[in-house]
Formats: structure tokens, sequence, C-alpha cells
């Protein structure tokens, strides 16, 4: 029934044209600046080709700054550690709440999603008096610890709607032959709830991933814990900003995080709408 | 049900003890800061110390014409860029939502802003918006719109809007994928019979789509004007408030009186602002969420 004819369709892939170029102009010219000598990005007036395109940008960066691959490292060691605490946390409180009725049950999940709506920036100064009395500052778990208490409210709402779907007649013969609570645990809820822990797992790794820059810039001054965002910030020098370089290097850290992206889209992208659609 | 299966579904305690340690976690490190945000605003805490003030940091501030000034821009910023996030990613999405060959890779395309760290992200809009090398100055300078360099930052209103543009474009890919979500959720047997009755696209869309999709339309407008009132990485790292304080919106502020001038008095009496100001806008989603619940499970 849904039949386009010729002019509707050129007119709908133009818009999406449109629309993609808008998404997606910054990772396009990200990449472009990446690939072209530094003299000819800073050539007036300004020139939109260049002959000699390659991939210098990438092996000089190493050597502008040297600590790159450390950052690389701390931005993945942040999210994968922040994202398996935010689990730990997360998988217990998801269950009680997708399995038990208890008093403020509802309340409790209200507040959660009230919670979620207070970023880190306000609450920047207690977090740093916080952080300073338990002598955390200027350590990895100066990000770890805020950013996995920004993280637990939607795992918690996500993390429910999977064990939900998880048919509760399967525990409850379980239960009546005799098996404890750990064992229904270990051998029903684990394997068929593993899909679900894996898109909360993503889904918390894209976050921590993204959220570090505010907390690293508040509360870490050390270069050896620092992650890639404020990394970058080392390649605008006192006289030049080498931009190639530091495009280069956007496109390397963003990398992990696009790639994860690309394989679990699908899972990711239901889990988080179908949440909130239903609700 | 026998006795063994009731107490299974309903061990208080247990419940209890399986949330206590996200519970305890959140309290520590939400609730508490808070509260003691709360407690601040009515010191003049500094690194030198704080000393009770009462209502004068309330007091300076509210007398302030500066502070009227930013919270009014806060508004305005607010705003366009939350009515251009819901524009577009409508628009978006019923283009997404046509019957195309290729529609699934769109799908995929439109994602990079949202997963993308933010910080990351506007290094690309920096270089976007530089007024000698980027491309958009160079386009314009190339078709003569632009007489010469133009940096998009560095004057008050083009930096307002260029923020707005960068903020939107964060915004929007997750907004398009919940009303695209939403039209891909109304039951198809609407449409079939709307089309048996001759109805044209725009009557099937306007009569149908639209209201079918008002509730999540609602749920997204007030989300996403919660997000862009807490926006603060975008800002920070395009202008860090500026040219002279015309992006610097409450949270901007906020920050720069607490970690930037270490007036932590102040800073906590802006924060108290915007959680007030937040509170009010949760209690509104809240209340919302409760209604369209209500009349889901009643109709």
């Amino acid at each position: 029934m849904n039949k386009y004819k010729i002019h509707e369709k050129i007119f709908l892939y133009f818009s999406i044209t449109v629309f993609l170029i808008f998404i997606l102009l910054p990772f396009v010219e990200m990449f472009y600046a990446s690939l072209r000598p530094l003299d000819h990005l800073f050539r007036s007036p300004y020139q939109f080709f260049s002959d000699d395109l390659s991939f210098w940008a990438y092996r000089e960066m190493w050597n502008t700054v040297p600590m790159l691959p450390r950052y690389i490292f701390n931005s993945f060691f942040l999210a994968t550690t922040t994202s398996i605490i935010t689990l730990l946390f997360v998988i217990p409180a998801a269950y009680s709440y997708a399995r038990f009725s208890f008093p403020f049950k509802n309340t409790s999940l209200y507040v959660l999603l009230a919670i979620n709506m207070f970023s880190g920036a306000v609450l920047l100064i207690p977090l740093y008096k916080v952080l300073r009395t338990f002598g955390l500052l200027n350590t990895y778990q100066a990000m770890i610890v805020p950013g996995v208490a920004f993280l637990i409210p939607t795992a918690i709402w996500l993390l429910k709607s999977y064990f939900e779907k998880i048919p509760v007649d399967l525990e409850e013969a379980a239960f009546v032959d005799g098996a404890s609570r750990v064992q229904i645990l270990r051998h029903i809820i684990a394997p068929l709830s593993t899909p679900g822990l894996v898109v909360v797992g993503i889904y918390a790794f894209i976050g921590a991933y993204a959220q570090q820059f505010l907390f690293a810039i508040t509360f870490n001054q050390k270069k050896e814990f620092m992650p890639i965002p404020s990394g970058l910030y080392e390649f605008i020098g006192y006289t030049t900003v080498k931009w190639n370089e530091m495009m280069a290097a956007s496109l390397v850290g963003i990398a992990p995080v696009l790639i994860v992206f690309l394989f679990l889209q699908k899972y990711i992208v239901e889990g988080l709408t179908s949440g909130a659609v239903k609700n | 049900m026998n006795k063994k299966l009731r107490s299974f579904n309903s061990p208080t305690f247990l419940a209890y003890a399986l949330i206590a340690p996200a519970a305890i976690y959140i309290l520590l490190i939400v609730a508490w800061p808070v509260l003691e945000t709360i407690r601040l605003s009515f010191t003049n805490s500094s690194l030198a110390g704080e000393d009770y003030v009462g209502f004068e940091n309330y007091e300076k501030m509210l007398s302030s014409k500066k502070f009227n000034k930013i919270v009014t821009r806060t508004f305005v910023w607010m705003f366009f860029s939350v009515s251009l996030k819901l524009l577009i990613g409508l628009i978006g999405a019923i283009l997404l939502n046509a019957n195309l060959r290729g529609r699934s890779m769109f799908r995929v395309l439109i994602m990079p802003p949202w997963v993308v760290p933010i910080a990351i992200g506007m290094l690309g809009w920096l270089w976007l918006y530089n007024g000698y090398f980027g491309i958009i100055a160079g386009i314009g300078m190339h078709t003569g719109i632009l007489e010469g360099p133009y940096g998009f930052l560095a004057y008050k209103q083009s930096a307002f809007i260029s923020t707005v543009i960068s903020d939107v474009w964060v915004g929007t890919p997750m907004v398009t994928v919940f009303f695209l979500a939403a039209m891909q959720g109304v039951p198809k047997d609407l449409y079939e019979a709307a089309y048996c009755d001759g109805a044209s696209r725009w009557d099937r869309f306007f009569k149908i789509t639209l209201p079918q999709i008002t509730p999540v339309i609602i749920t997204m407008s007030i989300l996403s004007a919660i997000w862009t009132f807490n926006s603060f990485e975008i800002i920070w790292i395009l202008t860090e408030g500026g040219p002279r304080g015309a992006t610097t919106t409450l949270i901007i502020d906020t920050y720069k009186q607490a970690l930037g001038n270490y007036k932590f008095g102040r800073g906590a009496a802006r924060a108290v602002v915007v959680m007030v100001l937040l509170t009010l806008f949760a209690g509104f989603y809240l209340a919302l969420l409760a209604r369209i619940n209500k009349k889901i499970s009643h109709g």
C-alpha cells in the first residue's frame, strides 16, 4: 500500500541526505582534517582541497603527545571498571524490583528516575568535598565513584525490564522442587538474563566513556590518570594547535565505543526505547 | 498458591537487602551532596573556611542584574535548543520510518553524536566553527556570504546560535530514535483502514500518527528540556560561557562560581536554584508519566 512515486522517492532521499550531512559533518571534517598536512589546514584564503593527503598525523600524534597510549588505556580502564561496578550494584537491585513487591517500591523507582535528572555538574561542590574527605582526589577512584552513582538509576530501570521478561513460573517450579535461591540464581536467572546483562553493561560502558570528561577535569589533576578527552587538549600548544593530529587522536579515541556500538546497536536501541515508550 | 510459594514471592527483608547496596551508594554520592549543597548555600564557604551567612548569597544573587540575565538566557537557549531537537527529531523519524531501501543503514548512521563522548564531538565542532580554516567559514567566503574570515564563536550572537546548533546535534539522535520507535508501535490496521477510506498521506500522518505518538512527544519534550538544561560540556568546551558571558547558562555560571573562583557558598546557592528548577521539571514529568500509565492501564 505504501508505494512511493518517483518524485516522492527523490524528495525523501534528498531530505535524508541533508539530515545525515548535519549529523555526520563533524566526523567527516575531523577525518578529512586528520589526513591533511598541517600547513594546508592553515591556508588563507580557505581551500577545500589538499593534494597530498596522508595518514602521517596518525603516526606523528604519538610523538607529539607521548602519553597518548596511557590516556587511551585510562579511558578504557575507567569505563570498564565503572560499568562492572555499576552492574554489581544494579543486578541485585533490579532483580528485587522485578520480582518482589514491597512497601515504597514504586516511590523509590520514581525517585531513581528523578535522580537521573540531576547531572553531575550541579553536585560538583559537595562531591569534591566527599572525595577530598576520603582522600580520593587525583586518583582513578575520583572518576569512578561519581561515575557509578549517575549510571545506577537508568541501569536499574533497564535491567528490571529484562528480568521481568523471564517467566516467574520457572523460578517457582524450581523453588517448589527444593532449589535454594542461590541455585535458582545460578542455574535459571543467570543464563537467561545474559543478553540483558550484556546490553545494560554496554549501556553503562558507553555512558561511563562519555561522562569521564567532567569528572576528570574537576577531580583529577594527575596526568597519569587522565582519560582521552582531557588528554586531547594537549594538542593545543602555546603557539599553534596541531589540528590534524588532534583530529586523528580524537578518531582513534572514539573508535572503541563506535565499534562496540555498531555491533550491538540493535539491542541497545531496543532496550532503551522499549522502556520509555511503554512507560 | 501454597504457603511456601507465597513466602517465595514476598520476602520483604530479602527485597530490601538486595536493593540496599545501590540505595546506600546513591544516598552517599547523590542524596547527601544535595543536602550538603543546600547547607553550603547558607555559608560563605571557600578554600579559606566557612561561616554561616544566612540568606546573603541568595539576596546578592537574586538582586544581581547579571544573574537575572543568566536565568533569562538559560531559558531562551533551552527554548531554541529543545524546539529544534523536537522538530528535527520528528522530521528525522518520519524520514527514517519511510519504507525505503537502505533505511536500516540510515538508522545506524544517525547514532554517532549520541554514542561518542560529547567532549570529543565538540572538538570537531570547534574545528567547523573556526573562522579562518573551518569549512563553514570556508563555504561562506567562497560563496561571498562572508566578506572575510568569521570566527563563529567569537561574537556574542553567533556564539549563542553555534552552541545551540551543537547542542541540537548532540540531542537529536536520541529524540529521533524514540519518535521512530513510537511510530513503529502504532497499530498497522489503523493505517490500513484509513487507506481503504481513501485518506491521503498527510491525513494519515496528522490524524493517526501524530495523535498516537503524542504521549511520547510530550515525554521527550520534558526529558530533553531536562537534558538541555543540564547541558554543560558543550558550552564549556566551545566557549566557556563567553564571549563576554553571551553563552553563560545557569549550569556554566554555577560551575564558574564554585570551581573557577572557589566561592563554594555562592556556587551552592546557584546550584540550589538549578535543583529547584530541575525538581519542578521532574515533578512535572513524573506526574505526566503517572497520568499516561493510568490511561494505558484503564484504556
